[in-house]
């Protein structure tokens, strides 16, 4: 579980530096700037797919593009690394379950 | 891994732990011969860990019926085959039979296709299959994904495919199940055949055999002549992309695109003379690419996770090799470039022949005598 | 093939410490230089975000962040030509000769969702380090996260731990993220140090070299800190994470074994580290020699005092080459940027010696208490070569135990592991399993894992869509390879 700093948040909200976007299809906002991971966890979403393999759940590991644990399906696309693709305004974040469809 | 049974001495030394070797261990300890297999290390020209997992009938064979009528014996004892190997060591090569495809891009090229089709039937002593020449809509009909530059294909229902890497770890644990002496890093550097037997000098020390069988990939260009026998293969480069792993949407395999038991899609492949060379070429892996988005568009969006270059070990004619030494009994060799397609053969006929004793008359096409033609006057 | 057009003298790959010193150096002398980076902005993970943090109050990250920030003027003034959001996903040299001398260096680049090749005459690879593995039960269950991630969400997001926090490892980062979050005003429940004790012996004799660093020793300023204001717990042997019983939802506690007995703390979020390791996947998917380093307890390319590899016009800068921290790297980026302009020829060599005298010089301070350090924080065996049940392969899912039982079969190394298992054939190629592997085949062969080796990788070192793949350019020779046969 992750929170935005106090100070950070408040000065956020002042200059309206916030992005709107949804996850699962709820609204959510988060910090313009944000990685989609990151604007994840800030909406208190700590496990974003299930694994392909044995249908684990994961979240992310890394924040750095290593590990290709935060795949999220990201308008439309699947298997994204959430951690490096910014958070941009109406953007639909999904999580995702299991193996990548080859449609989407 | 158990002790040799003989003081260093086994019935049979199999020099390769690849797929061919792998399959002949397992078959001769199945037949009751005290085995060691020979192998290299962890860095070695391996197309084993490099194929495309194809068990593949179709198309096969012009020129040589009688590897067409092997290709079909294995085929059909494949099922079998994996049966036994899930019930000795319970894991599963995910061998499927249900039917493969070549899709083809033109109509000249589809009719080629068909016209190689019908000669590889029309020659004498051709063992029959069925296979169809399919119209884009027939073909259609079973791969809905296909794409508008597809005009037709060839389908043959006895092709099939399994996870080849699988089939090498089964293998590789059936045999140690079986009692074989598995030994890596024993890269084999002479041969010595004397008093009825074999010597092996080995980067791991000495190992004397009562009969030797070379499976040694492209190293058999070298060990062959050792022990009176000729195996001229060469490396032929070939390119193959997979994909992250995808929900199931290929039923069937393609010669050139085929989904695995595990997700990914596996495409292929390229055909270059370049020796030992397995740098990839980006231009190469994007021509293959590119013509599996002509067959199937919808793999554009995947992402490719990995991609490699394998060396195929190709006879002058492309087909194996199997064959008994004159000058120095009980040395064989069997090398081939479908050690995945061959794998049943090489571990339920070939080895169990070899264990008894000899080949047999069948077995002559494919000696390596057919290479030595006399140079005419 | 015909004379290559070269995009550019020079690309540097990876905008951290290393990546930006080299840049710059080299664009100022008058090459031409592209730096491509897969991140939105310069500063790599070192000094991520440093241009656009939000976390403005400068001693919650302090000093040594801030630091990172007089890189970005010197890039800025040296004409260099900067490519953020630029993945890399090959290095390459064709086979051919080239008419002028220079075998041209090919790089696959995916910008922007499409990819294409570069042309260079030489390539500086500073991509830096990552996290070495750490490999427990439990380590992939949602909310276990490397502090370095935990740093990144920090200094990009302003974004902190809420709820039940431990850290748990060993390693001046560890230390550090403790510490900035001390500053911030985030306390965590609980540090579990696992530490070896008996390092302590193998690294006394070190530690005057550690004393003698100008920069290190704030470090241990730091954590005397953290250990005065926050619960320490030290000489933790083992480690497990477990999510709900009957569940594995996300972590739920921590489980930890001190002095034999066991002891469980509550968790939402465990944060792990113990060190970092280089990012070697692109250095090795090119081709570059490279060797085990015992007192890194790592594998590191092989390069010589100038950063040059085995592989003629590819050099290496910074921690992708082997430990040294910010500082050494900026330094390693500077050496590898002038051999390389000597080598095209725009500076003599003795220019070059002679410009260097003061980086190197700079460097070996940097590096001095290295020694201690990597002595001190070489995390036990039981994190390198975990028990059985343990998830070595997070994209494959394969165990310690799995790895072993590979190794039974007479797999000797890393390579046959993965063909036998998949294990490193995900995504991440190898990057969260590779380190780890290695250990656990040395251990159970009984020999060093310069004698097991590493995995040998394959372009592309990133994924790239098909559809990408298919868009580069080919020659005839390469249709020919496919449609011909």
């Amino acid at each position: 579980m992750f929170r935005r700093l106090p100070e950070i948040e408040t000065a956020l909200n002042a200059a309206g530096h916030t992005v709107s976007f949804t996850i699962d299809g709820r609204p959510a906002s988060a910090r313009a700037g944000d990685s989609v991971t990151a604007a994840l966890l800030a909406n208190g979403v700590t496990a974003c797919r299930t694994t392909p393999v044995s249908g684990a759940a994961r979240g992310p590991y890394c924040m750095m593009g290593v590990c290709f644990d935060c795949l999220v399906t990201i308008d439309g696309t699947g298997n994204r690394q959430g951690c490096q693709v910014r958070v941009a305004p109406g953007m639909a974040v999904e999580t995702q379950n299991g193996k990548r469809e080859v449609e989407r | 891994m158990t002790q040799p049974s003989r003081g260093g001495e086994y019935d049979v030394a199999v020099i390769g732990g690849g797929l061919v070797g792998s399959a002949m261990a397992w078959g001769l300890a199945r037949a009751g011969q005290t085995v060691a297999m020979l192998d290299e290390g962890d860095i070695a020209v391996r197309p084993s860990r490099g194929n495309f997992a194809l068990v593949w009938v179709q198309g096969k064979g012009l020129g040589m019926p009688e590897y067409a009528g092997w290709t079909k014996k294995s085929s059909d004892d494949w099922s079998g085959f994996a049966d036994l190997l899930r019930e000795q060591t319970g894991l599963d090569v995910a061998y499927r039979r249900p039917g493969g495809f070549m899709p083809m891009l033109s109509e000249e090229d589809l009719q080629a296709r068909a016209n190689t089709m019908m000669r590889l039937h029309n020659q004498p002593d051709m063992i029959r299959y069925p296979y169809e020449v399919m119209d884009r809509e027939t073909l259609r009909k079973e791969l809905p994904f296909i794409g508008p530059d597809v005009v037709g294909g060839t389908y043959c229902p006895l092709d099939g495919h399994c996870n080849s890497l699988r089939l090498l770890r089964t293998l590789h644990k059936g045999i140690g199940l079986l009692g074989v002496d598995y030994r890596p890093n024993h890269r084999v550097e002479r041969i010595e055949h004397r008093d009825g037997g074999f010597r092996m000098t080995t980067a791991g020390g000495e190992v004397r055999a009562g009969k030797i069988v070379l499976a040694a990939g492209h190293d058999g260009a070298r060990l062959a002549p050792m022990v009176g026998l000729s195996a001229p293969v060469r490396p032929q480069r070939g390119h193959v992309i997979v994909t992250e792993k995808t929900a199931p949407f290929l039923h069937h395999p393609t010669v050139y695109v085929r989904q695995t038991d595990e997700g990914g899609v596996m495409i292929g492949d390229s055909f270059e003379e370049v020796g030992f060379d397995t740098t990839l070429q980006p231009g190469i892996s994007s021509a293959i690419a590119e013509r599996a988005i002509r067959f199937f568009p919808l793999l554009g969006k995947l992402n490719v996770v990995r991609s490699w270059a394998a060396l195929r070990v190709l006879t002058p004619d492309g087909f194996p090799i199997y064959e008994e030494s004159k000058t120095a009994p009980g040395a064989f060799v069997a090398t081939c470039h479908s050690g995945v397609t061959l794998a049943a053969n090489h571990a339920l006929t070939l080895a169990p022949l070899i264990a008894a004793g000899g080949l047999g008359d069948s077995f002559t096409p494919f000696s390596a005598r057919r290479f030595h033609v006399p140079q005419a006057a | 093939m015909s004379a290559p057009k070269f995009d550019f003298d020079i690309a540097v790959v990876g905008s951290g410490p290393a990546g930006l010193a080299a840049a710059a150096l080299a664009a100022s002398k008058g090459a031409s230089v592209v730096l491509l980076d897969e991140q939105a902005e310069p500063g790599g993970q070192i000094y991520r975000a440093v241009t656009e943090t939000p976390v403005r109050d400068r001693k919650v990250l302090g000093p040594d962040y801030w630091h990172g920030a007089e890189l970005l003027g010197p890039l800025r003034d040296s004409g260099a030509v900067h490519w953020p959001g630029t993945i890399v996903w090959s290095v390459a040299r064709p086979r051919e000769d080239v008419a002028d001398g220079h075998r041209p260096i090919q790089i696959g680049l995916s910008r922007n969702g499409a990819a294409s090749m570069l042309t260079v005459r030489h390539v500086i690879l500073a991509t830096g380090a990552l996290e070495r593995p750490f490999p427990i039960p439990g380590w992939t269950l949602p909310g276990v996260l490397g502090a370095g991630a935990a740093q990144v969400l920090l200094k990009t997001s302003g974004l902190v731990p809420s709820g039940a926090t431990v850290m748990a490892g060993s390693g001046p980062l560890l230390w550090l993220l403790a510490w900035q979050y001390l500053q911030a005003g985030v306390r965590i429940d609980a540090i579990l140090d696992t530490t070896p004790k008996e390092n302590w012996r193998a690294a006394l004799p070190l530690l005057p070299g550690f004393l003698r660093s100008p920069y290190l020793g704030k470090g241990m300023k730091l954590m005397l800190e953290v250990r005065r204001k926050l619960t320490v717990i030290g000489n933790v042997t083992a480690l497990r994470a477990e999510g709900a019983i009957g569940g594995d939802s996300a972590l739920k506690s921590v489980v930890y074994t001190r002095n034999g007995a066991e002891h469980r703390l509550p968790a939402d979020t465990l944060l792990l580290h113990h060190g970092v390791v280089p990012n070697l996947n692109l250095a090795n998917a090119t081709g570059c020699a490279q060797r085990w380093d015992e007192q890194q307890r790592c594998w590191r390319p092989t390069t010589d005092e100038w950063g040059a590899t085995s592989v003629e016009g590819v050099s290496l800068a910074g921690d992708g080459a082997g430990i040294g921290g910010a500082r050494a790297a900026a330094e390693a980026g500077r050496l590898a940027a002038l051999d390389a302009l000597h080598r095209l020829g725009r500076i003599g060599r003795e220019q070059r010696d002679q410009l260097a005298v003061p980086h190197r010089a700079a460097l070996d301070r940097a590096l001095t208490g290295r020694a201690f350090l990597d002595t001190l924080y070489t995390p036990a065996e039981a994190f390198r070569a975990p028990a059985d049940d343990t998830i070595v392969c997070r994209c494959e899912e394969i165990t310690a135990g799995a790895v072993r039982e590979a190794v039974r079969l007479g797999c000797s190394g890393p390579n046959q592991a993965k063909s036998f298992l998949r294990c490193g054939m995900g995504p991440c190629q190898g990057r969260l399993c590779g380190p780890t592997v290695t250990e656990v085949i040395a251990a159970e062969r009984g020999v060093s894992p310069a004698d097991v080796g590493y995995y040998r990788l394959r372009p592309p070192v990133k994924p790239i869509t098909l559809a990408e793949l298919a868009a580069l350019p080919k020659t005839d020779a390469d249709i020919d390879a496919v449609f011909k046969h």
